[in-house]
């Protein structure tokens, strides 16, 4: 049974114009938020996301922006 | 136990007397290095169990350094993690068999994710520690392998611009690590994702309970006094004897807050926790209310209310609280649920406190 969290809350962002699709955030990311469609990444479901932070911090490009919590 | 730093000797470990998790020495091109045993003994397992039951939690960890597995050489694997005794012993545990070096981080004792979250297991801590160890020294490749929840406070580029080690962040889970290995170092998508299964979720149990018993004392006190102050008159033991059986309904709270809703989590109703907690809180009112007479309070609706208010309080806030303990929550969501709750918490616990306390006015004007 997948837990379900408090939705629209999350404070991740994307910039899809900064994206190179390196895919770093797809193998960081604890709960499966993103996909790579096309050469760059997209967020599939931004409800799953704890804002743990892993993706922005590994985000050469600087296009994920989230606020994050302290695990 | 001292810990003595040998920088003057050729030991790349910190710490005079051997541990029992270690099986002899290797030499290598930067000084000795300790190979460890890839079986816990019983004294891994009991210390473990210790920890989870909260007994020297702060104080369990290893020396940082390099440490060998089998018979690494230059081609070698470097599995990077925390210098947690309980994160060590699971990554351990499952390396039978394997020959590659771990390095083992400062994170004062803390496991991975929790570490990284604070920025310990971070990306300065790794930089020092590779430069530190000399690693170049030690392997030919160069890659490092961290544990992926240490994401959240590594940036892998910068890690690679000032040591050349290029990041690959292994599977989630210590037992992923073999098939990760003999795959070219990848991890399937379902390695990459954390759960909250029931094991994972009762192994918690125990320190939650830890957590609350200290306020079964407390909790034992206030009846106590409440019970002394009566129109019959002082009775210690009266006093004593329905104190102790007024006091049972709250820490039965205390232990659903603590068991029941990390046990039940995935099936209780509503996403938000306190709500979680509301629904436990209400269904413990309701049994407590219907077993009034053994609890040994009088039948009073305003002692109905009182306990009803006061057991739900409790049993939503620490619901609340467990939010920190699980592993799908985020701040924002957290954040929110908080807010909301704490005002409505604080009026339904002075309503309580002071529904007790007009019934026992109550009681002494007859």
């Amino acid at each position: 049974m997948r837990h379900k969290y408090i939705k629209n809350v999350v404070t991740l962002q994307l910039d899809n114009s900064k994206c190179t699709g390196c895919g770093i955030c797809t193998n960081v990311c604890p709960h499966g938020v993103f996909e790579i469609i096309n050469g760059k990444a997209e967020i599939k479901v931004k409800d799953r996301c704890i804002e743990c932070g892993a993706c922005a911090k590994n985000c050469a490009f600087t296009a994920i922006i989230v606020n994050p919590g302290v695990g | 136990m001292a810990i003595v730093i040998k920088e003057e000797t050729n030991k790349l470990y910190e710490e005079d007397v051997t541990p029992h998790w270690v099986e002899g020495v290797i030499e290598t091109s930067v000084g000795r290095v300790r190979r460890i045993k890839t079986k816990l003994d019983k004294k891994d397992i009991i210390d473990g169990c210790k920890v989870r039951c909260g007994i020297n939690r702060y104080n369990y960890q290893i020396s940082p350094g390099l440490y060998a597995v089998g018979n690494p050489d230059r081609n070698s694997p470097v599995l990077v993690t925390a210098n947690y005794k309980l994160t060590f012993d699971k990554l351990r545990k499952e390396l039978s068999n394997q020959n590659l070096w771990i390095m083992v981080i400062d994170t004062k004792g803390i496991n991975v994710w929790c570490a990284a979250g604070k920025g310990t297991f971070g990306t300065k801590e790794i930089v020092n520690r590779i430069k530190k160890i000399d690693l170049k020294k030690v392997v030919d490749h160069n890659t490092i392998i961290l544990p992926q929840l240490g994401a959240p406070g590594v940036a892998a580029h910068i890690i690679t611009r000032a040591t050349g080690f290029k990041v690959v962040f292994g599977p989630i889970r210590a037992v992923d690590i073999p098939e990760f290995l003999s795959k070219g170092f990848t991890a399937s998508s379902e390695m990459r994702q954390v759960k909250f299964g029931f094991i994972d979720r009762l192994v918690l149990t125990p320190m939650e309970i830890v957590i609350n018993l200290k306020y079964v004392p407390l909790i034992f006190i206030v009846f106590f006094i409440l019970n002394l102050i009566n129109p019959m008159g002082i009775n210690l033991a009266v006093a004593f004897k329905t104190a102790v059986f007024n006091s049972l309904p709250y820490v039965g709270a205390l232990f659903i807050g603590a068991v029941m809703l990390p046990v039940l989590l995935p099936y209780i109703p509503f996403r938000a926790f306190v709500l979680k907690g509301i629904v436990l809180g209400v269904i413990w009112s309701v049994i407590s209310i219907a077993l009034n007479n053994f609890f040994a309070f009088s039948n009073s609706v305003l002692l109905y209310m009182a306990n009803g208010l006061l057991l739900t309080t409790i049993i939503a806030f620490i619901s609340l609280n467990f939010t920190g303990s699980t592993t799908y929550t985020s701040l924002s969501g957290v954040a929110l649920e908080t807010k909301k709750t704490i005002p409505v918490a604080m009026g339904t616990s002075v309503l309580g406190i002071i529904l007790i306390i007009a019934e026992k006015v109550l009681t002494f004007l007859g």
